[in-house]
């Protein structure tokens, strides 16, 4: 019998609409894959059994049809799951069960979409490698002894061990695009407000933008198209028609690029990165070349400065957003023995519940927005928000996307940047700007270096999403798949 | 721009209401030192004339009819409290005995 858990979303969803095979079948059998594997994969903070099968059962008995009916999903823990843990992979919320469900929850369940389960992450997704989890790192499928990428590693890892058909992230400044490239697996980040973050754990407002994970360009443009969509909960969600990214996918799978020109950033050169990445990012423009893309060089002066001003924006946003998080509705308490103050007990819980990266955020965010240095931290780096958005929309007069390699280097191993926080940041150098400009990008496995996966990542004007899934599936088509060793 | 030193870590801490152990201060202290100097870079080129951009989207005010809808019950709101005693939260006490 075929093993279920390798074949692709679509794939899955045509087997359970045509009865070759059930939803309860199909979710028994990455149920089964968790519990033969996650021991050492570690992808998953709690899986809902009971809740995937009843889903399924549903979808079974005709009550819910679409295009993912069926399909069993992960879910990043950072989004609200009603009556299921939702932690942040956080001391502070350990055993938190949501009272509601985030609107991108809503339509997986009203799309039938059983979900197996909450997925590791660093601690409020602050993090590049998921070691900053308070329930222990993830492994990456490809290598156990090192990174799945972060803050999303649970979320990619469950792909790439094949525990997961589809899941969801969230991209903060590369959250769902940096798993991706270092376990293989494809991750798009939609256009800011074009997805809802109504429900998710707030890290960095302006930034935060949930999307989709899966292993082929297809499946995570299907994925795309159920959670996407206008939100009147979230006061920045773009009340506009979605991009038909699934249809962009299927004709970029008939690897015809003629007419599309890429954009290579100049400035992007000298950063430093592995040979290895290079020469298949290369490699694979060459390969776009010959589908009839033309490659031209942009210059985007200022992307040298956007690693600087995310590290102010997104820390300044966060001491505000986890300011929540003292003790008193929800979560963790911690010295409230009778003899101390409120105050007392609020700096104790926080203390007692937030790891290093979170404190060490917490603290610069304070800083950058204190008086004195509000104009010389967060008031510059909110200017250089705005340049970067203009080497964007300029660079966009003259080609249609724009490329890069997704991450400077492969999955390091466990501890290697742990020590010094800076060298961990550059894990998100190629990422970092679409979010300051609050564009689409979507990383796509492009090759293999010293045994690891490559990503190549492709950015697109806002609420072009459609555009970048196109080349990628183009891409896609042309480099073909990579799959981890056995586990 | 200004090196951070131990004792303004343990003041923003202090006001972010982190209690934080020695050890940490130690630690903090020399890494938000090397990413205070690395990012300080911004201020080499963003002149006055150039607005800042806090959102990508325009931020608009979301208003809903004003008709009641279900909300969620005392037993939903009170189920992740850390504390709750008659229906209520619980929190830790304000005010000193002698107030």
């Amino acid at each position: 019998m075929t093993d279920l858990t390798r074949l692709s979303a679509a794939s899955l969803a045509s087997k359970i609409a045509s009865k070759e095979v059930s939803a309860v079948e199909v979710t028994t059998a990455h149920l089964d894959r968790i519990a033969a594997v996650d021991e050492r994969v570690h992808a998953f903070l709690h899986v809902d059994r009971e809740g995937a099968l009843e889903a399924a059962r549903k979808v079974d008995n005709g009550e819910i049809t679409g295009p993912l009916a069926g399909v069993p999903i992960a879910v990043k823990d950072v989004v609200t799951t009603k009556g299921v843990p939702t932690t942040a992979a956080s001391k502070i919320l350990e055993g938190w069960k949501p009272p509601y469900d985030a609107t991108i929850v809503e339509r997986l369940k009203q799309a039938g979409m059983p979900i197996l389960g909450k997925t590791n992450m660093d601690e409020f997704a602050m993090g590049s490698s998921t070691e900053y989890s308070a329930y222990g790192a993830t492994n990456n499928p490809w290598d156990l002894g090192r990174i799945p990428g972060g803050s999303g590693g649970g979320s990619s890892a469950a792909l790439a061990a094949f525990e997961a058909p589809l899941a969801i992230g969230t991209d903060t400044g590369g959250s769902i695009r940096q798993p991706g490239a270092v376990t293989g697996t494809v991750g798009a980040k939609p256009t800011y407000g074009g997805t809802s973050r109504y429900g998710l754990i707030a890290f960095s407002s302006s930034l935060d933008t949930p999307g989709p994970c899966g292993r082929t360009v297809e499946d995570t443009a299907l994925l795309h198209s159920v959670m996407a969509g206008y939100d009147p909960r979230d006061s920045t969600s773009i009340n506009a028609p979605v991009p038909d990214v699934v249809r962009a996918a299927q004709i970029g799978k008939n690897g015809d690029l003629s007419g599309v020109k890429l954009g290579v950033v100049k400035e992007f050169a000298g950063d430093g990165s592995e040979p290895g990445v290079l020469s298949s990012f290369h490699e694979s423009l060459e390969k776009l070349v010959k589908l009839g893309a033309e490659i031209v060089e942009v210059s985007c002066p200022h992307f040298q400065y956007a690693l600087p001003a995310y590290y102010l924006i997104a820390p300044s946003e966060a001491s505000s957003n986890l300011a929540r998080f003292d003790g008193v509705r929800y979560g963790l308490r911690a010295g409230d023995d009778g003899s101390r103050s409120l105050e007392e007990v609020m700096s104790l819980t926080r203390e007692a519940g937030f790891g290093p990266e979170v404190k060490r955020r917490i603290i610069i965010g304070t800083y950058a927005l204190s008086s004195g240095y509000y104009d010389a931290y967060y008031g510059q780096a909110q200017k250089v928000r705005t340049l970067i958005t203009r080497d964007f929309q300029s660079a966009f007069e003259k080609v249609d996307v724009l490329v890069s390699p997704t991450t400077p280097f492969v999955a390091f191993p466990f501890g290697s940047r742990t020590s010094d926080p800076y060298q961990m940041y550059l894990a998100d150098l190629f990422t970092i700007p679409t979010n300051l400009y609050g564009g689409p990008a979507i990383s796509v496995p492009c090759g293999l270096s010293e045994g690891l996966p490559v990503g190549f990542q492709i950015m697109a004007p806002t609420m072009a999403d459609d555009r970048m899934y196109r080349v990628a599936a183009a891409l896609e088509s042309a480099v073909g798949s990579f799959t981890p060793p056995e586990l | 721009m200004a090196a951070i030193s131990r004792e303004e870590v343990a003041h923003l801490a202090r006001l972010s209401r982190l209690a934080v152990t020695e050890e940490e201060l130690d630690r903090f202290a020399g890494q938000l030192d090397v990413i205070l100097q690395s990012v300080a870079r911004v201020g080499e080129v963003a002149a006055e004339d150039i607005p800042p951009t806090s959102h990508s989207v325009p931020l608009t005010n979301v208003y809903r009819e004003d008709v009641p809808t279900p909300s969620l019950s005392q037993e939903a709101a009170l189920s992740g409290a850390p504390d709750a005693f008659e229906d209520r939260f619980r929190v830790p006490r304000i005010l000193d005995e002698e107030d």
